[in-house]
């Protein structure tokens, strides 16, 4: 009822939209000069309606174009007349006038056409578009028409951000248009001293966006000739059977400019053979003799003597044919002038470019040296100080990471669950560890090759036991809000506040290290102890107590260090066993007994580590691989590590 | 024999009478296996356990030659199973080229023309490293084609790893932890080396297949199972000989000397730098050997089976059954790999607290790790040392005191009795 | 008598101190020559350098008769050309038998294949007895050297020292923890072999000194002091300063 009612209504309203729709406005004049165009709706032909549509100058031509795009745009199959709609429901438009933008009234859609440009015309008038937006007075539709182009830049583009320069009121986006221009000016500029001249104002700008826009231009194309033309597009000269050009691609380009005849490929020729068959022979050969390629080369060859095939060419015709023409490229992408202009930027960008990856590449060697440094500097102390290797090192990072996973579980917020298990994780493993020096390490004092045994073991037993608790699967360990993202330097260079943090900490631990080793009472007893432990017992020193707490505090620090390292690392049960080989090594390449040398070893390590990576990145395993054997070799020539001690201390 | 006599130089076996008593055993259980066997016997023991008691046998071989080098010799080389490894991957090769050969060859002789060498290359090559994303055979399986060459380099490639390792490592006298730790750095490569798929050996997945012997498809799993399991035992037998024979002469002599004070022997004119790469050399070998019997057993070998942790065991082992003395770690490795078997195999019941159950699937693990704690603190000579219960020798009194200065120097507590 | 082994301008530090400072010495072929001088010295650092366990910062040691240089030489080589040394402490190889430790430092070829397949001969069981029957240890030949007493084990490296045919001989403070009988011994020991060969005796204990009626060199801070008999150099007023202080 109610819907009988609407369609009544629409029918009473239906005679008033010719009336009232301006039929002589200018833009619907416009539209009616192109009609034709318009209503055949094609890639190709539309052209010109878009363009007198786009420089009309006509405010209402951008309503036309944004309603054409968004297949908002109706004719009326009687007048011609085109308006734009919106669907009241499936059979109801209401429909509006392009002249005032003004509603005409509701009515039934049965005497309009729906204007549905394809996707080819979408792109021609987003394209025409462009320019309205570059000068909209919305500057967020600026900077949208802006990414537009920035996505997907035409050459059409380029005059659109040219007229729309000078009325820019915005600095920001007038900086972004002038960069953006010179950008389209690279690709499309009208003379090539434009376009040189835009190339150089990007001299070593490092922006992904330049190398992007300077790229296309060094195209080249692979031609084939008897003799080198001396015209300037030609660029370098390819040896056929090099690194550019191997000599299947060389002899295809021969093929394929019709200078030499075709082969065949292993696989077709075995094929042909087949085809030709008969009676157990191919052109008079025994089909079972055909097991060496040269006995089918000869088959193929008879057979093309036949007439069967076609003749295909020898090797030597190869080499005959390949030495005889000479292999070039030549630059497609743009004239040659532009080409060297484009060549000179881009070598000086990649230089720059080169620098700022070393300077990122040292940043990630740095961050990568604290890691191993923090876990190393547990292992210093109780190596270095009481000449106990403890295999179970790692293990206390694990604890340690696994403490920071369960206060996480407890204490919702991820800043203050830090702050809580950081001392929490010193306090566990610190624990842990003072237990297994009171309980193994002390009754295997001087003898390391026992002591690294059993500390073994209970890196085995503490590995399994994490395992049967948290089970295989990675736990996380979420950092605070504030350390996600990254210092973002420019487009090359960055690094994230994460690695930061830990490149503080390892600082910290350094002045945490050196404080209380040259500052405090203990530091004084340890290194007495260390030095002299008879002499330092008969001074009043107990060095069973002084031995318990300096594996305790080196255990202690291995779980601090397995908090920061928990938080860039997944948390798995096997987590110390990927850094125990690494800082074993980190200590043993710094030099054992002195800070400096685990604090230049973790730096060696990390930086070595980065730049293997370097050469090969996308293989860490490769890399990880070559610096072991590096240091096997380093070892080699400095058995003590860089800080060595020498003399009767060293023999201690 | 009194005191005062010169000891007269006897045969080995009468010297080592415990040489005699090993061969008999290892002949008995030999024996024994076969008749309880499915292939030849009467078929109480599975094939799949005699596969266990032949593996069991090559790593008792193996634990021999880490004995020589750690127990006699004081290098605790962390990368003996890493020779063992590779001994596994040079045979390895060659079980599997010659297997995928075969059924290349099968497919490829009903095509209408006969293949030609290199049609027969590419399909085994696209076989066997289809896994990994290749179809072209690395440099490295240059002579998997050949058996002989690929027993040579059973042999060849742990001794010369070992070798050139061994040089540089001596040679800059690395010792103690530091070598260690250096060897275990060396298995770390060499394990993630293997990760990789470009290494040439098909990455993690590595090489399987193995128990099908080329050639012999109709001959049945219960019957290659034993021609393993005695040529493990003779190898075992045969290693005890030599290592007994190396350990019993002038070089054992050095060698033990060498463990317990490296400097005295230096000063006593001995290369003890060439002395250790004999010894490393010579056990490596042994360790390839050992692996090269192991894995057509186990059918399969991975870069897993390289990482350091298997080494580490190796040493577990030794270290239970009682270093310094052969038959300790052949009893240290039978006994320790045939529980863990047992336990990680799940044939062990649990054990119900109420509160919590046992599994000791998962725990067995933790039992390894605490009991060599136990050992090494208590029992530093293993399960060797009931022997000495009952023989009857003297040692020597050094009132707590090490029998050498060196770290890896025997310990009072270690010495026989 | 020509000059067996000559060292000079010979200079060694450890993270600076001077160990070893400006030092030359000479000893004869057949010479017994007792060195002597205060904790710190450098006695043991001075063997160190003659046996190839410390390189010097500077300086020559030439050897033999063809004037070899030492500074180039392993341990292994150095003691090979005939170069012993016998430590402060007693070290011998306590978990092996008296017979093997006599046996190991016999004078054989030394490379690690010809010791692999070394048959003992019955004219090396007989100098092993023979040694055994000099240094007063026939009897023990069989047990474990571990059990020695701390005399005979002094003995025993003597014997292996004797055993190795050297013709320089380093012996490190020989008769340390010995009772007076057993001196004796050692004393005899030592006058026998210099007949044959060149003997170097660092030894604290002047009584020890006296009786092996020698020449005495006197080391202070790492270099010679003194030079001469005992008595020539007892009344040195150096000698008396550094020995006695102020």
């Amino acid at each position: 009822m109610l819907r009988f009612a609407a369609l009544l209504s629409a029918c009473l309203t239906f005679a008033l939209p010719a009336s009232s729709q301006q039929a002589d406005a200018p833009i619907q004049q416009l539209l009616q000069s192109q009609s034709d165009l318009i209503l055949e709706s094609s890639r190709r032909t539309i052209g010109p309606a878009i363009d007198a549509l786009a420089n009309s100058g006509l405010v209402a031509a951008q309503v036309v174009l944004d309603k054409w795009q968004t297949r908002e745009m109706w004719v009326n199959e009687e007048t011609g007349l085109f308006v734009f709609a919106e669907e009241v429901d499936r059979d109801t438009l209401r429909i509006f006038d392009f002249a005032n933008g003004s509603e005409i009234g509701v009515v039934p859609d049965d005497r309009f056409d729906q204007l549905k440009p394809n996707s080819g015309i979408r792109g021609l008038i987003g394209t025409a578009l462009v320019q309205f937006q570059l000068s909209d007075p919305d500057p967020d539709t600026r900077r949208r028409a802006l990414d537009a182009i920035e996505r997907g830049a035409e050459e059409s583009h380029l005059a659109a951000l040219r007229a729309s320069l000078p009325t820019e009121t915005d600095a920001q986006i007038l900086a972004r248009k002038e960069r953006l221009e010179r950008l389209l000016t690279i690709a499309y500029g009208a003379t090539d001293a434009e376009r040189i001249e835009a190339i150089q104002t990007f001299d070593g700008d490092l922006s992904v966006d330049v190398r992007a826009a300077l790229n296309p231009l060094l195209a080249v194309r692979i031609d084939v000739a008897e003799a080198l033309p001396s015209d300037p597009e030609v660029g370098r000269v390819l040896k056929p059977g090099s690194e550019a050009l191997n000599r299947e691609d060389a002899y295809a380009l021969l093929v394929s400019a019709n200078l030499a005849k075709p082969r065949i490929s292993l696989a077709d020729q075995r094929n042909a053979l087949i085809a030709n068959i008969a009676d157990g022979q191919v052109a008079g050969i025994q089909v079972a003799t055909l097991n060496t390629q040269e006995a089918r080369d000869m088959a193929y060859a008879a057979l093309a003597d036949l007439g069967t095939v076609t003749a295909v060419a020898t090797e030597t015709e190869v080499d005959q044919l390949l030495a005889n023409h000479v292999f070039y490229e030549r630059y497609v992408g743009a004239p040659p002038e532009v080409v060297f202009a484009a060549q000179a930027a881009l070598n000086a960008i990649e230089n720059k470019v080169a620098i700022n990856q070393m300077f990122d590449l040292s940043l990630d060697a740095l961050s990568l040296a604290s890691i191993y440094f923090l876990a190393a500097i547990g292992l210093a102390i109780t190596f270095g100080v009481m000449g106990v290797i403890n295999m179970a090192h790692g293990e206390f990072i694990m604890m340690g990471a696994y403490t920071g996973y369960v206060v996480q579980l407890f204490i919702p917020d991820y800043t203050l669950s830090i702050l809580v298990a950081i001392p929490l994780a010193f306090a566990v493993t610190f624990g842990t560890g003072v237990a297994m020096e009171r309980l193994v390490i002390r009754w295997l004092y001087h003898r390391p090759l026992e002591t690294l045994l059993a500390t073994f073991g209970i890196s085995i037993a503490l590995q399994q036991i994490a395992k049967n608790i948290f089970g295989t699967q990675a736990r996380p360990l979420t950092a605070p809000g504030w350390l996600d993202g990254s210092l973002v330097i420019n487009d090359i260079v960055s690094i994230s506040y994460i690695r930061i943090a830990i490149f503080v900490l390892a600082l910290l631990f350094l002045a945490l290290f050196l404080f209380v080793m040259n500052r405090t009472r203990l530091g004084l007893e340890v290194r007495a102890v260390t030095q002299n432990p008879r002499m330092a017992a008969s001074m009043g020193i107990n060095p069973d107590k002084i031995n318990m707490l300096t594996f305790g505090f080196g255990s202690g620090i291995a779980g601090i260090a397995g908090v920061a390292i928990g938080l860039y690392a997944k948390v798995t049960s096997e987590m110390g066993s990927d850094y125990i080989v690494q800082s074993f090594m980190t200590v043993v390449v710094g030099g054992v007994g002195n800070i400096w040398g685990t604090l230049l070893g973790a730096t060696m390590v990390g930086f070595l580590q980065k730049g293997i990576e370097w050469f090969n990145p996308s293989n860490t395993l490769a890399a990880q691989t070559y610096m072991i054997l590096f240091i096997i070799l380093f070892i080699q020539f400095r058995p003590k590590g860089i800080i060595a001690l020498k003399g009767r201390a060293a023999e201690a | 024999m009194t005191d005062a006599a010169l000891p007269r130089r006897q045969p080995i076996a009468l010297r080592f009478p415990s040489v005699m008593i090993f061969l008999a055993v290892l002949a008995l259980f030999t024996v024994g296996v076969t008749i309880l066997s499915e292939g030849f016997g009467i078929g109480v023991i599975s094939t799949s356990f005699i596969k266990t008691l032949g593996k069991t046998l090559c790593l008792c071989l193996v634990a021999l030659a880490m004995d020589l080098v750690w127990g006699y010799c004081g290098i605790l080389s962390l990368g003996h199973m890493a020779f063992f490894g590779i001994g596994g991957y040079a045979i390895g090769m060659w079980l599997m080229y010659a297997r995928t050969e075969i059924i290349v060859l099968e497919s490829l002789a009903a095509a209408e023309l006969p293949p030609t060498a290199q049609e027969v290359s590419d399909g085994i090559a696209t076989q066997i490293f289809g896994v990994v994303g290749s179809s072209e055979f690395p440099p490295i399986w240059a002579f998997a084609h050949s058996l002989p060459l690929q027993l040579a380099a059973v042999v060849i490639v742990p001794g010369l790893l070992a070798l050139v390792f061994g040089w540089l490592a001596f040679r800059s006298r690395v010792t103690g932890v530091y070598l260690s730790i250096l060897t275990q750095a060396m298995t770390l490569a060499l394990s993630l080396h293997l990760f990789q798929n470009d290494s040439g050996l098909r990455g993690n997945n590595g090489l399987s297949g193995l128990q099908n012997l080329p050639g012999l498809d109709e001959v049945p799993q219960a019957t290659v199972s034993l021609w393993f399991f005695w040529a493990s035992a003779l190898a075992l037998g045969l290693g005890y000989v030599l290592c007994t024979w190396i350990v019993a002469g002038k070089f054992g002599s050095v060698i033990r000397a060498i463990r317990d004070d490296e400097a005295r022997v230096r000063f006593l004119g001995y290369p003890v730098e060439s002395f250790k790469l004999v010894v490393f050399t010579l056990t490596a070998v042994i360790a390839g050997i050992a692996g090269a019997l192991y894995y057509p057993q186990a059918g399969i070998i991975n870069p897993a089976e390289i990482a350091p942790i298997a080494s580490i065991y190796l040493a577990v082992w030794v270290a239970i059954g009682g270093r310094g003395r052969l038959y300790g770690a052949v009893i240290g490795a039978a006994f320790v790999s045939l529980l863990s078997t047992w336990f990680t195999g799940g044939q062990a019941p649990d054990i119900n607290l109420g509160f919590y159950t046992i599994s000791w699937v998962d725990w067995w693990t933790v039992l390894l790790g605490l009991s060599f704690v136990a050992v090494t603190l208590f029992a530093p000579k293993g399960i060797g040392g009931l022997v000495d219960l009952v023989t009857d020798r003297k040692s020597p009194n050094r009132h707590g005191a090490d029998l050498g200065p060196d770290q890896g120097a025997l310990r009072e507590q270690e010495a026989e009795k | 008598m020509s000059t067996l082994l000559e060292v000079s301008g010979v200079s060694v530090s450890f993270d600076g101190f001077k160990a070893i400072n400006n030092l030359s010495f000479q000893i004869a072929d057949a010479e017994l020559r007792a060195v002597i001088g205060p904790n710190g010295a450098g006695k043991t650092t001075f063997m160190d350098i003659i046996t190839g366990k410390t390189k010097p910062d500077e300086g020559r040691v030439i050897y033999g008769d063809k004037s070899v240089s030492l500074l180039k030489m392993s341990e292994s080589r150095i003691a090979q050309a005939g170069i012993g040394r016998k430590f402060q402490r007693p070290t011998v190889f306590e978990d092996q038998s008296v017979f093997d430790n006599l046996m190991m430092a016999l004078k054989k070829t030394r490379g690690p294949m010809a010791v692999l397949f070394f048959k003992p001969s019955k004219t090396d069981t007989d100098k092993v007895a023979e040694l055994a029957e000099q240094i007063g240890l026939s009897g023990a030949l069989n047990r474990k050297s571990g059990e020695l007493s701390h005399g005979q084990k002094q003995w025993l490296e003597i014997g292996m020292l004797l055993a190795q045919d050297p013709r320089l001989l380093l012996v490190d403070e020989p008769a340390a923890g010995m009772t007076p009988a057993e001196r004796e011994h050692t004393t005899d020991i030592l006058r026998e072999a210099a007949k044959t060969r060149a003997v170097v005796v660092v030894e604290h204990d002047m009584e020890f000194v006296r009786r092996l009626e020698c020449k005495v060199t006197v080391l202070h801070e790492g270099s010679v002091l003194a030079e001469g008999s005992l008595d020539h150099v007892t009344k040195n007023e150096q000698v008396i300063e550094v020995y006695l202080g102020r």
